[in-house]
């Protein structure tokens, strides 16, 4: 059984082919149906935006939907087993995608269910489907993802999906730029990936010079409850907040991806501008989401 | 004769040599010698291989392919001579499998192995020094950052 779990899993051929499937089914090429399916949404750590992104794909696709959202009232508040919890999904449901709080329940999940499972993020290390969206909102802006000068910009340090898209990107020949405060900067180990792997990078605590020279600039949000030390956050939240103002100077093909909810790290005088690109990135979640249930489905 | 072992000889059991200078406490732990086990450990033995070393020897014992496993996290050149009758019957490098299943805990605490009744399980991603990724978390861990499990 073929599950989506971590970027890890995937190479550029299979990357390549979710992505070119769900511009497919974006242009109405492809019209999957799913009409006899029903997706079992697991929610243990709530997400609405994550969960309404899914909801929809598989409605779109006819399917059915399923959810639990939270733990309270429900068997896990009992003292239920996660294996306890999936494995009675598993007689519901054709699909299960997940959201956990803890590493790796994904993974495990996938091994006690005979159905596929997608993994909607757990805890802080993989949430493979967003990697797979920016991926596709990459490729619909650029015409490509090789050869791209990318910046990312704002928590580096502690950020998901800013690490699995360095990974993601590996195969493409990108030129990263990392510009976050000392604090909040790109871990070591993962700067040695990236020396080991050849490619190339730029460690920066500025962002005018490059604006210039940028294909894509990725923004996340800085957390508060990252700092142990309320001081520290207040310090660093408004390093970064990219305005209209520093972006007179683009190219035509420049585009600003967010993973949202954004706090003040991107003005809203952005938002008007052609490079503003995060609330279709947004929907090529939904596009993204479609293709993947519906090649995880198809195995059944 | 500076090779010869500058503790007496034992009639039928398992020696562990090449063990890093100060870990054989450590070795001694991870194979769980029994309370009424014979055990002489050797600490900073002069070595032409590391400079120094320390030597395990358990009496009347000969160490399972698990325990050999799982002394590899922390002594990844060391080398197994089992002994009988007073004779090397079998003589062995240590060698670090690619997976190992349920030998140690995970040492994220966000990890769902350490939140589940279920076995830890690692991917080897370096054999020397060891360096192990987790499974499930995909974290990756040294050797000597995990936790043993103990049986
Ligand atoms: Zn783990």
């Amino acid at each position: 059984m073929e599950h989506l779990i971590s970027m890890r899993d995937l190479d550029t051929r299979r990357i390549n082919a979710l992505i070119k499937r769900a511009g497919d089914i974006e242009s109405g090429r492809e019209k999957p149906d799913m009409s006899n399916r029903v997706m079992g949404a697991l929610f243990f750590e709530p997400s609405t935006r994550t969960q309404l992104s899914f909801d929809t794909a598989m409605k779109r696709l006819g399917g059915k939907v399923i959810t639990m959202s939270g733990t309270k009232g429900t068997s896990v508040e009992k003292g239920e087993s996660l294996a306890d919890t999936v494995k009675i999904i598993n007689q519901y449901a054709d699909i299960i995608v997940v959201r956990h709080y803890n590493e790796g329940a994904a993974r495990y999940i996938s091994e006690q269910v005979d159905i596929p499972v997608v993994n909607a993020g757990d805890g802080a290390n993989q949430h493979p489907t967003q990697s797979l969206l920016d991926l596709y909102s990459i490729q619909k802006t650029q015409n490509t993802l090789n050869n791209l000068r990318i910046a990312l910009v704002g928590d580096l340090k502690y950020g998901r999906t800013v690490h699995s898209l360095v990974y993601a990107l590996a195969g493409y020949n990108p030129v990263f730029y990392f510009v976050a405060p000392e604090a909040l900067a790109m871990p070591q180990y993962i700067l040695d990936d990236l020396d080991n792997m050849g490619m190339t990078y730029e460690v920066r605590e500025t962002l005018e010079e490059i604006i210039p020279q940028l294909d894509i600039m990725y923004v996340t949000r800085i957390q508060r409850e990252r700092f142990a030390d309320p001081e520290e956050y207040e310090k660093v939240k408004n390093a970064f907040i990219i305005r209209a103002a520093h972006l007179t100077e683009v190219k035509e093909n420049f585009r600003i991806l967010h993973p949202l909810p954004r706090v003040n790290e991107i003005h809203t005088d952005v938002d008007t501008l052609p490079g503003a690109y995060y609330f279709q990135q947004a929907g090529n979640g939904v596009y993204m989401r479609q293709a993947i249930l519906t090649t995880l489905l198809e195995q059944l | 004769m500076d090779k010869k072992l500058k503790v007496d000889p034992i009639r039928e059991g398992t020696v562990i040599d090449h063990i890093p200078a100060n870990k054989a406490l450590q070795v001694l732990s991870i194979i769980k010698a029994a309370q009424d086990d014979v055990v002489t450990v050797g600490i900073n033995f002069a070595s032409h291989k590391f400079g120094r070393k320390d030597i395990v020897k358990i009496e009347g014992r000969e160490l399972s392919q698990k325990d050999i496993n799982s002394i590899a996290l922390i002594a990844p050149d060391a080398t197994v001579i089992i002994i009988r009758d007073f004779q090397v019957i079998n003589k062995y490098p240590v060698q670090i499998p690619d997976t190992l299943n349920g030998l140690a805990r995970c040492a994220n605490p966000r990890c769902i192995t350490n939140h589940e009744e279920m076995m830890t399980r690692f991917r080897v991603q370096q054999k020397n020094p060891v360096r192990l990724r987790c499974h499930y978390c995909e974290r990756v861990f040294d050797g000597d950052e995990l936790e043993l499990v103990t049986a």
